[in-house]
């Protein structure tokens, strides 16, 4: 089948999505990610590897924390990198996201990381760039979010090595999350045997379960047995449109309290792709607590988008 | 066409005849370095000869090869490991053959950027001939010249012996 | 003008004729089948051999983007590819800009689709001002003027009360009501079915109860007010049995399918691609099976183009930002074809779909080629295949999800009242 990810001979041409990538280029993607764990450390935290190269950071939805990371990975590998946050500039003036895409090539880019509201937008741009330029997806709409699913399954596989024996949860806002759909394919592309999710009815999309997941509402015998729990960020407007009656209602029935997450395994890890919701999905003793691996995350974050970067870039 | 025969030396031998000439340049501000995967091999059969408490690390010098725009990113890119304060040693880099030099030019930019080292040396199996920039191994063990279609490799057995092979190179 | 078809293979499903027959036309009539008339001179003789030769095509919805969106298509264009369909007789929404909601725009319209001379045009007026769901329109006017129903698009009436009297209304006078049933909220945003594509590509859906709940509503409102109802583009399995339950009941109820969904599914989205944003969405593989079989055994009155001419820059976008819909007089024939080949049905069959059951619906007296009856004629070669790509299109219109697809089914002459409007 066709696969706009790949080149014909099978090499990743574009990060968009995690659905449809073969094993093995998210294990050498999370196995190049753990040398460049180490860079971060060194006198020097940058390899010449993109030196000459033109990153272009192009967020049509607004995300500070997001285009940092890649900024950062972007710059540590020596690429030069510009930033547009066009949806404050040209989109309002009738720009297409083409011309966009059009003008930035012009200027010689080599790589777009594109951020968009809608599912889809960067297959979409993926489609129409000129052949020597590679696209990552940092979020469409309600679609994808891979860097950030590859720096979990990074962090789950570096404090629970055997992915193949372990039981994993996602907790919360399924139905609009881009960050679930990515993590849930990435987990079972890496041979989870068991991923669950929890939430409510109304979090959830409809034929979840064809995604591959276990269905759970409620939060006790969701967690029952867990090695990993996923929370899922809650946006405050999910508070409106009837989808949940109240924050605090919420926290009640699906906050991960150190009580619920006792019914988890002992040793199991908690993980949050941030910013957090503290007292609404997460309770602070949790998020700061022993079993969190948060900021770890967001340390091999940046890793993990230099190991997609580099992978990219040298695949011409 | 029948290519002539050309013989190897034992790798064995040459890796005690290497200890012989490193022995006497080891001292308390020494750090072996290999890289990978032979030049690894090499520091970690090195150690117990060279019978001292030597600082010693790993390179694997991908995110700085000069072929990256080339080749791409290799496939099986391990961690660089330098567990030592590079400022002020006397760094040994240790690989199995040398050839055009750019793997060792990397192999400094690596090192540098953990720090300012005292000095970098050479140290090596084989010198293959057809160095490509002003780069020489100080310590060598076995100098030969073979074509540029020749890929020459250091191999270990199931039992830790080392040995070298000659394949025809896939990419000339 | 007499027009000899000879050696052709005729198919007029109405009057139970599939056989080899010439027909003869003059002064714009049907005067003789499989005989001339006496003193029948042709001045034209046109040698069907291997071809079918049958009523023009009748379709229930064609947009032709004007007034108001010719940057999109114009009458002219959008004309030309009815021709170059096959299609002889369309009927067309009340989405224009400005809406078809006065007598003056109909007059025009029709005025300008006359003076073309390429197929005839039947628009229906607008049920509601504006298309916006408050107030009524003057239907009477309308109808004079030229509106054989009244039909909201696909803009539905929210307001329930709103329904209800436009349908008594149109009763009083016996308009038929033309609806496309999709609950306003429940479709609010979606862009796709809400199947496992939209949950795995995170579009936003538009379950199927959208248009059950609307369409339970609407055939409880025909039933309470009499009035006559036209149902169109359904695309759910549950649809179609609510419809047989209510023709069943004797209700004064037909309905409609849009070729593209009796061939595509959710699935065909594959990755993102716009073309398959359309309006119904593509559904599951279940409900494509439903429309398959509720047109074979007549619950579905028939199939139409749907034809909504987008232009490219609307198309270039994100799906769910893409506008929906796409190019269709010309895909008639073809997938209608394909879907009888299929099915293992007769080509009458496939044929009956679009003229004789369409033209009843619309009231009409075409659809079929009795002796004296109009001179629509469609003569296609059923065996052709062609390759659906742009420069192969008539009309402005590019987008379809069959691009780059052969579909066999070519239309070699269309004849509009007694005069070849299309030929190649």
């Amino acid at each position: 089948m066709y696969n706009p990810q790949l080149t014909d001979d099978g090499k990743l041409k574009h990060l968009l999505s995690i659905e449809g990538l073969p094993k093995s280029i998210i294990t050498q993607i999370l196995d190049t990610a753990e040398s460049f764990v180490g860079v971060a450390e060194r006198e020097v935290k940058k390899v010449p590897l993109l030196r000459g190269k033109t990153v272009c950071n192009i967020f049509f939805e607004n995300s500070t924390r997001t285009r940092t990371t890649f900024e950062i990975a972007a710059k540590r590998l020596s690429a030069d990198v510009i930033n547009l946050n066009v949806s404050t500039s040209s989109q309002s003036k009738g720009e297409t996201i083409l011309d966009t895409v059009d003008n930035l090539t012009a200027m010689h880019a080599d790589m777009f990381v594109i951020r968009h509201s809608q599912s889809g937008a960067a297959h979409f741009i993926a489609r129409h760039v000129k052949p020597h330029i590679h696209v990552i997806n940092a979020g469409d709409g309600r679609h994808a979010h891979p860097t950030q699913a590859l720096l979990d399954v990074f962090t789950i596989r570096r404090y629970k090595p055997e992915m193949h024996n372990l039981r994993v949860a996602l907790v919360g806002d399924v139905l609009h999350s881009r960050v679930a759909r990515s993590e849930i394919h990435a987990l079972t592309t890496l041979g989870v045997p068991e991923v669950r999710v929890i939430a409510p009815k109304t979090l959830l999309p409809e034929h979840v379960e064809k995604l591959g997941v276990h269905v759970y509402h409620d939060m006790a015998a969701g967690l029952k047995d867990v090695d990993v729990v996923m929370m899922l960020r809650l946006q405050n407007e999910r508070m409106t449109g009837a989808l949940l009656p109240s924050a605090q209602e919420y926290f009640k029935t699906f906050g991960l309290t150190q009580e619920k997450l006792a019914l988890a395994k002992p040793d199991a890890i908690v993980t949050h792709p941030g910013p957090m919701n503290r007292g609404i999905e997460i309770d602070s003793s949790v998020a700061d607590g022993r079993q969190s691996v948060i900021l770890p995350q967001v340390t091999y974050g940046i890793a993990v988008r230099m190991a997609v970067m580099s992978i990219l870039a040298g695949n011409n | 066409m029948t290519q002539p025969t050309i013989d190897l030396p034992d790798a064995e031998q040459l890796l005690s005849r290497l200890a012989e000439q490193l022995k006497p340049v080891i001292n308390g501000e020494t750090a072996l370095v290999g890289i990978h995967s032979g030049g690894v091999w090499m520091t970690e059969r090195l150690l117990p000869m060279l019978g001292k408490d030597i600082a010693h690390g790993k390179l694997d010098v991908s995110f700085y090869r000069d072929d990256f725009g080339q080749r791409g990113l290799h496939q099986d890119t391990l961690p660089s490991q330098i567990p030592f304060d590079v400022e002020g040693r006397h760094i040994i880099l240790i690989d199995d053959v040398f050839y055009t030099g750019r793997t060792i030019r990397a192999a400094m930019n690596e090192l540098f950027d953990y720090g300012r080292p005292a000095s970098i040396s050479l140290a090596v199996l084989v010198n293959r001939g057809g160095r490509e920039l002003p780069i020489t191994p100080q310590f060598c063990a076995h100098n030969m010249q073979l074509p540029a279609d020749r890929n020459l490799q250091l191999m270990q057995d199931k039992a830790g012996r080392f040995y070298l092979t000659l394949e025809e190179s896939q990419d000339v | 003008m007499k027009i000899h078809i000879k050696n052709g293979r005729l198919i007029d499903p109405k009057n139970g004729v599939d056989a080899k027959q010439d027909l003869f036309i003059a002064a714009g009539k049907v005067v003789g089948i499989g005989q001339a008339p006496a003193d029948f001179t042709a001045n034209q003789v046109i040698d069907a051999t291997g071809l079918v030769v049958c009523p023009g095509l009748v379709d229930l919805s064609a947009r032709l983007r004007e007034p108001g969106y010719e940057y999109k298509a114009t009458l002219e264009s959008e004309m030309l590819a009815a021709a170059a369909g096959g299609v002889t007789s369309l009927a067309c929404p009340p989405d224009t800009d400005p809406v078809l909601d006065e007598p003056g725009l109909v007059e025009m319209l029709k005025h300008r689709a006359r003076q073309l001379n390429l197929a005839h045009v039947y628009p229906l007026g607008a049920l509601t001002r504006q298309l916006q769901g408050v107030n009524l329109t003057e239907m009477c006017e309308l109808t004079e003027a030229g509106c054989v129903g009244f039909s909201q698009a696909d803009k539905p009436i929210t307001d329930t009360l709103v329904l209800w009297r436009a349908m008594q209304y149109a009763a009083t006078f016996g308009f038929t009501v033309w609806l496309h049933p999709q609950d306003t909220y429940l479709a609010a945003n979606g862009v796709a079915h809400d199947g496992e594509i939209a949950a795995r590509l995170g579009l936003r859906p538009i379950p199927a109860a959208a248009e059950t709940i609307a369409l339970a509503t609407i055939l409880r409102l025909a039933r309470e007010t009499g009035a006559r109802l036209h149902v169109c583009r359904l695309s759910t399995a549950e649809s179609i049995d609510m419809v047989a339950v209510a023709k069943a009941e004797g209700l004064p109820v037909t309905c409609d399918i849009a070729a593209n969904h009796l061939h595509l599914t959710e699935y065909d989205i594959g990755f993102f691609d716009a073309n398959c944003h359309l309006q119904p969405p593509l559904r599951s593989q279940r409900d494509k099976d439903a429309l398959r079989q509720g047109l074979a055994n007549g619950t579905i009155d028939a199939v139409c183009s749907d034809h909504t001419p987008v232009d490219e820059d609307a198309k270039l976008l994100p799906f769910g930002e893409a506008e929906a819909g796409a190019t269709g007089l010309e895909l008639l024939l073809p997938l209608t074809l394909k879907w009888a080949q299929e099915q293992s049905l007769p080509l009458s069959t496939a044929i009956a779909c679009m003229t004789t059951r369409p033209a009843a619906i619309l009231g009409l007296k075409s659809g079929h080629l009795g002796l004296q009856t109009s001179a629509d004629v469609c003569i296609f070669d059923p065996e052709q295949y062609w390759k659906i790509e742009a420069r192969a299109l008539k009309s402005q219109g590019k987008n379809t999800p069959f691009t780059g697809m052969e579909l066999a089914g070519k239309v070699r002459y269309t004849i509009l009242d007694g005069d070849i409007v299309y030929k190649t």
